[in-house]
């Protein structure tokens, strides 16, 4: 047994967190929420179950090692993290709307390990430049530090959905804003979903549409219906320091993933860095968050930029993580 | 006034530009962007390769800005130099400020300023500040490093506290983190070496090829191969590679040990990784007992036939300035658009006009070479190469391996590392810890006494606001718990 059908469930327990969650929110139900954190728990400890029984098992086939050696299982560990940190949050700051925006990403990633065909839940050998001790320390860093940044996207989009319209208009942002997110989704699209450019460039331009449609309805709800859905938010200070914790956390964590990797690199090729796309593209993530934390520090940045840089990083961390299979390089092992 | 001297000053001028933070965020995002152009363009092929995937005119394009190699090219190198003294100046120039701050005795402390404070709690007690003069200093003296009391004129006290005034030292290790693995990158470049040998199982060798130059470089030891194993798993992804490798000296073994991926050999600065392998069998037969074989180069200007041996990764000297030739590699079934032509013989002509071309020696077909000119537009028509003497095309027979092995030497290792553990330290100071002041004042108010709790933080201010709370709750209750 691998702990896969563990992991299948753990999907829509997820699912079903977000659910509660949503429901919880949309309809002002509290006791709605209580049931979600339970569900959100039951996911995170089936989700602890999968990854443990893959760990026996894998001893049991003889070629013991721990989980986090190709896609599958870096992504079950990832979802692992997300539910870890979110649930830290809720109990930290007992806000559940927060849950809303967080789980359903536990659920995409967990699903989407599941589903993609060509993704192998099968427990594999470790191959030579994989066995090393590094592995498991790069893995777990990378990981809480990509996690980290995937709540502070939702964190984040909470902020926006909030906020964005009461805000000072920042020019360049409007019109900069449309095309980054096309460009983003096509990306996306051809990355995840399908296997050419085309039909990528195709399907980008739909869903780009439905989002201006939700956010254009969303803007003419009646004042006190749209009231009635935002005031149970966190106020603006607490998401915006939630943004900020969250990815400074993921910034130290990246660091330290990317370092780890640096020296795990030294010990088996001979060199500490080499400009491989993976090592490459952390750092133009690695960038785009120093970047953030001085605009934010510095000069003062708050508020909507921090949350457009936040969503803009994590696009790069998404990048990082699938896209550069496109590429070519050396960290294939985690290709799809 | 004096600013407008500062200004007009060049050196204040260009130090005022290298100490801006908007340079920083112009920079970190320039190279983010562009280190992109990186990862789409696969980085050091040959310019055969390049000249097939992009045409004439986009190789030469991209050749000219540097983007075959861009993370080593001048304005690459030119935006890290910018970012290095950025940071530098960026840092001399706040740390100069904060210094006196960080590094004074008896921080001084303005009741005044507390009182204007955002969190700030405030209550009464049934005790005169006489009795709260007693019990408040330890309680603040429990969460607060430094801390005094202070009269106040009307029968009151302050107790100031306050801890982590050196964590605002913290963004400082981050930055010197960085300027070290900068620093040590360059040493590694400078002092350094990276290259590969292969070594064929019983064979030993003194000489490894670098890879930026392709020169040869002499160590002061031979490596023997002792032998060379790879293991596959049932599902025939492989499991080790893993070569037995002692270190001569003078012709004695001074050091064994095997070596697998990630399990390096180091002697004497210089490590030994894994790298590759393969098998040697066909080549070996091609080449006589000695690792040579029998060129013949072809000279259409006069006619002349010149006979080279040559050996792999040796150079050939040629006459009449036809330039260079060094034998790169034998492949046992050469593939030319779709032909297996056999065993052919792969090597490199250094033309005296600075290019480089490929030239394929198949065993099989002597005159394959005088296509070479219609194949490639760079191939001067001047030489034609083929193998003179009758090797027989040979079969994959008695498996023989070699192993592949990468030897560097990286004396700046030590001071990444050393930037690689202070950005560690660095970023959890920064991130995770802060300078902390908290003042508790009390003003007598007949038999009762009126206290008012304020604190600050440089960073983390919902943090800093739980505090005050929970220190507010604590001096009006006595209870430690919430």
């Amino acid at each position: 047994m691998s702990g896969s059908f563990l992991l299948s469930i753990a999907t829509f327990i997820y699912g079903g967190a977000g659910f509660f969650y949503i429901f919880a929110w949309i309809f002002r139900k509290p006791a709605a929420g209580a049931v979600a954190t339970w569900i959100a728990i039951l996911g995170f400890i089936v989700n602890t179950a999968g990854i443990l029984i893959r760990w026996i098992g894998s001893y049991k086939l003889g070629i013991g090692h721990a989980p986090f050696s190709n896609l599958y299982e870096s992504l079950v560990f990832f979802a692992w993290v997300i539910a870890l940190i979110y649930l830290i949050i809720e109990r930290k700051f007992g806000n559940r709307i927060v849950g809303a925006f967080t789980t359903p990403i536990a659920c995409l990633a967990l699903a989407y390990a599941s589903l993609k065909p060509g993704i192998t839940s099968d427990i594999q050998p470790l191959i030579p430049a994989l066995k090393s001790n590094w592995l498991i320390a790069h893995v777990i860093t990378c990981f809480v530090g990509y996690a980290s940044f995937a709540i502070a996207f939702g964190v984040s989009s909470m902020y926006l959905i909030k906020y964005s319209g009461d805000e000072e208009k920042i020019i360049w942002m409007d019109i900069v804003k449309p095309l980054v997110l096309y460009v983003i989704l096509a990306l996306f699209c051809r990355v995840l979903l399908v296997g050419n450019w085309t039909l990528a460039v195709i399907i980008a331009l739909p869903i780009c549409f439905i989002f201006y449609a939700v956010v254009l309805l969303a803007r003419r709800m009646p004042v006190d219906y749209k009231n009635r859905l935002l005031d149970k938010f966190p106020e603006k200070r607490v998401l915006d320091e939630l943004t900020h914790q969250l990815i400074v956390l993921g910034f130290l964590f990246l660091s330290a993933g990317i370092i780890t990797g640096a020296v795990w690199a030294n010990s088996a090729w001979g060199r500490y860095w080499g400009w491989d796309p993976k090592e490459t593209w952390s750092l133009i993530t690695w960038f785009i968050y120093a970047t953030l934390l001085h605009a934010r520090t510095v000069r003062g940045w708050h508020g909507k930029r921090i949350a457009f840089l936040s969503m803009f990083g994590f696009a790069a961390v998404l990048f990082t993580y699938f896209g550069v299979n496109l590429l070519p390089g050396l960290h294939s092992y985690g290709a799809i | 006034m004096s600013d407008r001297e500062i200004s007009a000053d060049p050196f204040a001028k260009i130090w005022k530009f290298f100490a801006s933070v908007r340079l920083t965020i112009g920079l970190l995002l320039t190279l983010a962007a562009t280190s992109i152009i990186g990862t789409l363009i696969p980085q050091n092929e040959s310019p055969e390769a390049y000249l097939r995937t992009f045409g004439p005119f986009l190789s030469r394009l991209f050749d000219v800005l540097g983007l075959f190699d861009m993370y080593h090219c001048w304005w690459f190198q030119s935006l890290m130099l910018l970012l290095a003294t950025n940071v530098l100046i960026c840092s001399i120039e706040r740390l100069s400020s904060t210094w006196p701050v960080i590094f004074v005795k008896n921080p001084s402390f303005n009741v005044e300023r507390f009182r204007r404070l955002k969190p700030k709690e405030e209550f009464s007690d049934s005790r005169n500040a006489g009795a709260l003069k007693d019990s408040y200093p330890s309680i603040i003296a429990r969460s607060f490093r430094y801390w005094r009391v202070e009269e106040i004129d009307n029968n009151g006290f302050a107790v100031y506290g306050e801890k982590g005034r050196w964590t605002r030292l913290g963004v400082y290790i981050v930055h010197l983190s960085v300027i070290l693995m900068l620093v040590g990158g360059v040493i590694g470049s400078i002092f350094g070496f990276e290259g590969f040998v292969n070594i064929a199982e019983g064979d030993s060798a003194q000489q490894i090829r670098l890879r930026n130059s392709g020169e040869m470089r002499t160590l002061d030891f031979a490596i023997r191969c002792d032998d060379f194993d790879v293991s596959f798993y049932e599902t025939g992804a492989p499991k080790e590679f893993r070569s037995r490798l002692t270190i001569l000296e003078h012709d004695k073994p001074v050091l064994s040990k095997d070596i697998i991926v990630n399990d390096p050999l180091h002697y004497k600065g210089i490590s030994i990784f894994q790298s590759s392998y393969g098998q040697l069998a066909p080549q070996d037969q091609a080449l006589t007992p000695q690792g040579e074989v029998t060129l013949s180069f072809t000279s259409k200007a006069t006619g002349m036939i010149y006979e080279k041996k040559a050996a792999i990764g040796r150079q050939i000297e040629l006459p009449e300035n036809l330039g260079k030739f060094v034998l790169k590699e034998f492949i046992s079934a050469y593939n030319f658009k779709g032909n297996d032509l056999g065993g052919a013989f792969v090597g490199i002509l250094y033309q005296t006009d600075g290019a480089q071309v490929e030239v394929v020696l198949p065993i099989r077909f002597p005159s394959f070479d005088r296509m070479g000119p219609m194949f490639n537009q760079y191939r001067k028509d001047n030489v034609f190469i083929s193998v003179s003497d009758l090797v027989a095309d040979p079969t994959p027979a008695t498996v023989r391996y070699f192993t592949g092995l990468q030897v560097t030497r990286d004396p700046g290792v030590l001071v990444v590392y050393a930037g690689f553990i202070l950005m560690i330290v660095g970023c959890y100071i920064t991130f995770f810890m802060s300078h902390q002041q908290i003042c508790v004042e009390v003003v007598e108010k007949g038999k009762r006494s009126r206290i008012m709790v304020s604190g600050t933080s440089n960073k983390n201010k919902l943090g800093n606001e739980r505090k005050v709370k929970k220190i507010a709750h604590t001096l009006a209750t006595g209870d430690q718990r919430s």
